[in-house]
Order: structure tokens, then sequence, then C-alpha cells
């Protein structure tokens, strides 16, 4: 099965009290294993059960390779939903479960038997089809609402939050799981999370989402490395963000924690705001900025690397230094910034 | 001191099962008597009053009503009590409480006015009393209850049972049948178990609207005002009995609910 493109065109969602969605527009590429990514609140829940047809938009629309889906019912969409608490039917055994969007579609008891020992095996399963629903762990569970979503050979499968009730370790293999899967069907997969690694570890493409809008969406890598909006940076794993005035050369800027070179050139005078990992300050100034001398308020080693918070007056940064580093708590220390890697972001820094 | 105490609240706890449980056992007991009387001294056990009761025509006629009117009643009470609850629970309409509080109404009067409503409305219909007027009574108090049980199990987090069917191409038919009847299956027996026990042994609203066919309370209270023996005990230790089974069966089925929501 081939995965479709969705279109989500201007959506809009109005609750009585609240905007849930306030003009979400979006393309996901066919076949492209997409994650939308926000915080509880952020409308991610809703623009999903409006992809799946269990919610209408207020206005906008919903296309499925062109096609206007935005009226038909969630069993009339080439789209299937994987619940959060996986709804699988507690009364019928997991062959009777994940055969159920066969036997809807009057497909016959001995082919039906076959397609569902087939997609059990593909979620390595293949020995359950026998059992209850009560007999299998959380995991197995999440993997039968998943070969029952697949069975029906859904152009566009949804999932939310599919990982939000297993414990860590578990959640990191199913991960890899899904991306396996993704591979194995070329299906379309949007996938909601409020989990940022999660994102990161499964999607060729994140759509952040915060308050309804569209943040910033793209690569793992172009979010992280080049974020749209200081939220986008924080949210997206931790960051530094500051606010400054482009000096008269036009291709630094004055910040409360000393110059920062800009990674392009500006007009001077500007107002802008800067982002910078914590991984791209580095011990000693550097030619791409420098930010004078800090105290070492905290330092942890990560085994990987050094988590330091530092402290200058009212200001607070956190660094992450590289495991040869031996700075210890107490130390004054002189930072600067790698070139190239203070971005500038929309937003204020709060 | 305290010896005295915990002494004494068992003596109490005693006197107050003592007080409720008597009638019921010397019912029983005495439904057993070889001799003609169902008073002390006990000359049994016997059981020729039993098989006198199966030998009487008229007893195991009303038995057979009683039977049907409340398997009927109980069928109808459940099926509306679900519908209502499943209506109320799902598409939450605007009443809602409104009508939650009109569907919980009968329980609040008293089966005198129901049953003499009833009779009057029929005879304004010009409807002879009937079991099917019975019947109806019963359905009209019962419905609350079933309504009651079943809107206690449902879950909303069942409702996405519910859309994932849907989400897979099933009917509202389909949906209904095949996903949520079964998830509520336990509670919907119970509330039938509980709404034929309930109709098994009610008597006011059968005295008012029964006619020549009547249920078992109404024969053995008949019987009663002819002359006392123990036959009428053997009837009463089987509406007993089987009020007993019906309440077992309800309470077993409520707790195997209750274990399935704790383990999904």
């Amino acid at each position: 099965m081939n995965g479709a493109e969705l279109n989500v065109v201007d959506v809009v969602k109005q609750y009585p009290d609240h905007r849930a969605l306030d003009g979400v527009s979006l393309t996901v590429e066919a076949g492209s294993y997409t994650v939308i990514l926000g915080p509880s609140g952020s409308g991610k829940t809703t623009l999903l059960a409006i992809l799946g047809g269990f919610a209408e938009p207020s206005s906008g629309h919903i296309e499925v390779d062109g096609q206007d889906v935005t009226t038909l019912t969630p069993a009339q969409r080439p789209t299937t939903t994987v619940f959060q608490d996986y709804a699988l039917f507690p009364h019928m055994t997991v062959g009777q479960n994940v055969g159920f969007g066969l036997e809807m579609k009057k497909v016959g008891k001995k082919a039906r038997v076959e397609r569902v020992r087939e997609v059990l095996e593909m979620v390595g399963l293949g020995h359950t089809a026998n059992r209850h629903i009560a007999e299998l762990s959380g995991g197995q569970r999440q993997r039968i609402a998943l070969a029952r979503a697949l069975i029906v050979e859904p152009r566009v499968l949804l999932l939310d939050e599919p990982l939000g009730a297993l414990d860590l370790k578990l959640r990191r293999q199913m991960q890899d799981e899904l991306t396996r899967i993704h591979r194995s069907v070329g299906t379309t997969f949007v996938h909601v999370t409020h989990d940022q690694e999660e994102s990161m570890s499964l999607a060729d493409n994140i759509v952040v989402l915060r308050d309804g809008r569209i943040e910033d969406m793209g690569s793992p890598e172009r979010l992280y490395l080049d974020p749209a909006t200081a939220f986008s940076a924080k949210f997206m794993g931790d960051s530094n963000v500051v606010s400054g005035t482009v000096r008269s050369d036009g291709t630094s800027a004055d910040t409360p924690w000393g110059v920062v070179a800009l990674p392009g050139s500006s007009s001077a005078g500007t107002p802008v705001t800067l982002s910078i990992r914590p991984e791209h300050l580095v011990e000693g100034s550097s030619g791409a900025g420098n930010l004078g001398e800090w105290e070492v308020m905290e330092a942890h080693f990560l085994g990987q690397k050094h988590r330091l918070i530092v402290r200058r007056g009212e200001h607070e940064l956190l660094v992450s230094l590289p495991q040869s580093s031996n700075v210890r708590q107490g130390d004054s220390i002189v930072l600067g910034v790698d070139a190239h890697m203070a971005k500038l972001v929309k937003g204020d820094p709060s | 001191m305290k010896l005295v105490r915990s002494g004494l609240s068992w003596v109490y706890v005693l006197l107050i099962f003592g007080f409720i449980l008597m009638p019921v056992v010397s019912l029983v007991v005495f439904s057993f008597q070889a001799t003609n009387l169902p008073v002390p001294p006990f000359t049994g056990p016997s059981l020729r009053w039993y098989e006198a009761l199966f030998a009487d025509s008229r007893m195991i006629e009303a038995l057979r009503n009683s039977i049907v009117v409340g398997v009927v009643s109980g069928f109808f009470s459940t099926a509306l009590g679900f519908l209502a609850a499943y209506g109320l629970a799902r598409y939450r309409p605007r009443g809602a409480r409104a009508i939650r509080a009109i569907v919980m109404t009968p329980l609040g009067v008293s089966y005198l006015v129901i049953g003499f409503g009833l009779s009057v409305t029929a005879n304004e219909l010009a409807l002879g009393r009937s079991l099917v007027l019975v019947t109806l009574g019963h359905i009209i108090i019962n419905l609350p209850l079933a309504f009651a049980i079943v809107l206690s199990q449902m879950r909303d987090e069942d409702e996405n049972l519910e859309k994932a069917a849907r989400d897979l191409g099933a009917g509202e038919w389909t949906v209904i049948t095949r996903v949520a009847i079964p998830v509520l299956l336990p509670g919907i027996m119970a509330a039938f178990l509980l709404s034929f026990t309930l109709s098994w042994d009610e008597f006011i609203i059968a005295f008012f609207l029964a006619d020549f066919d009547v249920t078992l309370p109404i024969e053995i209270w008949s019987q009663l005002r002819t002359g006392l023996d123990a036959k009428t005990n053997a009837a009463g230790t089987l509406v007993f009995a089987i009020s007993l089974v019906a309440l077992t069966l309800a309470y077993v089925l409520n707790r195997a609910v209750s274990q399935r929501s704790r383990r999904l």
C-alpha cells in the first residue's frame, strides 16, 4: 500500500470557550513519518481528531491526495486512528480484534484469518491470535492496536500519543519498532506527542504546535539547529535565548551576555532575539563571540558531557561542555560562542 | 470493659439479624412441616406440601405467569434502560440532567400510586385489567433501576472502543451489538436479573392490574385468605429461593464488572 499526501488547509476549531486550532495549514508528504509535537493544550489531539474524522473543523478543510475528505465519516476516509488507550475490544480475542476491520468489509473468514496472521507476524506477535486482550502486556497491546489499524491498509495512519502509556525502556523499543513498521508498510504516519526526544528519533518531519498555531515545521535537524522561534528552540531541547541589538558592523549584536556574532548580516540598530544551544557555548573566548567571565553555579557530569549552570549578575546560562572538561562548581570560566551557532529566532526570550 | 462492649455489640448484631431473618427462616422451615399447620412444633421434614404445591394447577398457572411477566418486563426495562443510558452517556443531549431526572422519577413514586394510576388510565381507555397491564406496571417501576445500573457501568473510556469500531467501518447497529452491549453485558445482565427479581415478588401493582390470571404473590395471598396450611409456606419458599438465585447472579455479575475495570 502507498502512503497518501495529506493537506491541512487553514483549519480552525472554535469551541464555545476557546479556540483549539487557529488557522493551521500544513502538508504531510506521502509516505513520510510526520510528528505533530506540542505541549498539552496546544491543539495537537484536536488536529488529529479532525484528520481522523472524529471532529469537524469550524472552518478550513482536509485533503487526502487532493481529495477533500472534510465531510467524510471516519470509516469513509483512507485514514485509521490508533488511540492513546489502544481501544482494543476487551471481549474479543487478539485475532478477532485485528480482523474486525476486514470483517466489516465482509472479507471471508478464511482470507481474514490468513491476513490476521500476516499482520500479527509483522508486529512480532504471530503466536497471540487466540489470546484475550487482558492477557497481554502494555507493549503487546500497543502492537495489536497497530496491527488492527494497519490491516485495513489505510493510506494515512494516525497515532495519538501511542507510546504515552509505556515505561521509558519499552518506549525506546517501540520507537524502533514503529520506524521498522513504517518502512515496511509505506503508509503515511502522523504521530502526535508532547515528547521532544520521541519526535526527533521517529520523524522525517516535525510540526511544532503551540496554542493552536504552527510554531515551526521541518526536519528534526533543521528544527534543532535553526529553530524558527524562541518557543520552538526551548521546546525542542534546551536553549539559551536572549534579545539584543545589531551593532554598527551589521554582523554582531550587543546582548546583556556580551557581544554575539550573528549568523548573517543585518542592518544596524535592529532588535533581534538569539538562541544558543548549551553545546554551542565553549570555554574560552572564540572569534564568534565573547561572553566574558561567568561563575559556575552547578556542574553535573552526565557521561557524554558536563552540564553546567553559570551565572553573572541576574543572567543564567545552560552550558554543555565536552567530557574532557574539568570545570567544577564555584569556578569562574570565560565563555565564547561557536561560529554561526547563535541563531536568530522570532519571539521574546521568555 | 472492652470485652463487655464487644460482647454487647455482638448481641445487638444477632438481634438485628434475628429480627430480619426470623420470618424467612420460619417460612422456610415450616414449608417442610409434616402436619397441616405451619406452626410449632416442627413435625417434618417432609416434602408433602411441595407435592401439594406442584399438584395445584392454579399455583402452577400463577407461577408460570410470574415467570413470563418477570422475564418480559425485565427484558423491556433493561432494553429501555440501556438505550436511555447509552444515549445520555454518548450523545450528551441538551437537557441531559432533566431527562435523567424524568427517567428516575418512578423510583420516588409509591407502587400504590403507579398501580392505581395505571388502573384508572386503563379504565378510561376501556382496556381490561390483564397481565399485559401488570407487565407494563413492572416495566415502569424497573426502568429507573435498570437505567441507573447500566449508566453506572458506562465509562467514558469505552467511547474510544466505539470510535475505533466506527473507524474500522462498523455501522451504528454493529457498534451497539458488537461493541457497546458485549462490553456492558455483565451490567446489563445484572440489571435484568434485578428487574426480574423485583417483578417476581411484586404484589401491589399486580393486585391492582391483574384480572383472573394472576401472578404468584397474588395467588399466595388469595390462598392465605381461604385457609392456613403449609402449602403457602412452600410457595413462599419457592419465591424466596428464586429471588435468592437471581440476586446472587446479579451480585456475581456486578463483581465481574468491577474486576474488569480494574484489570483493563
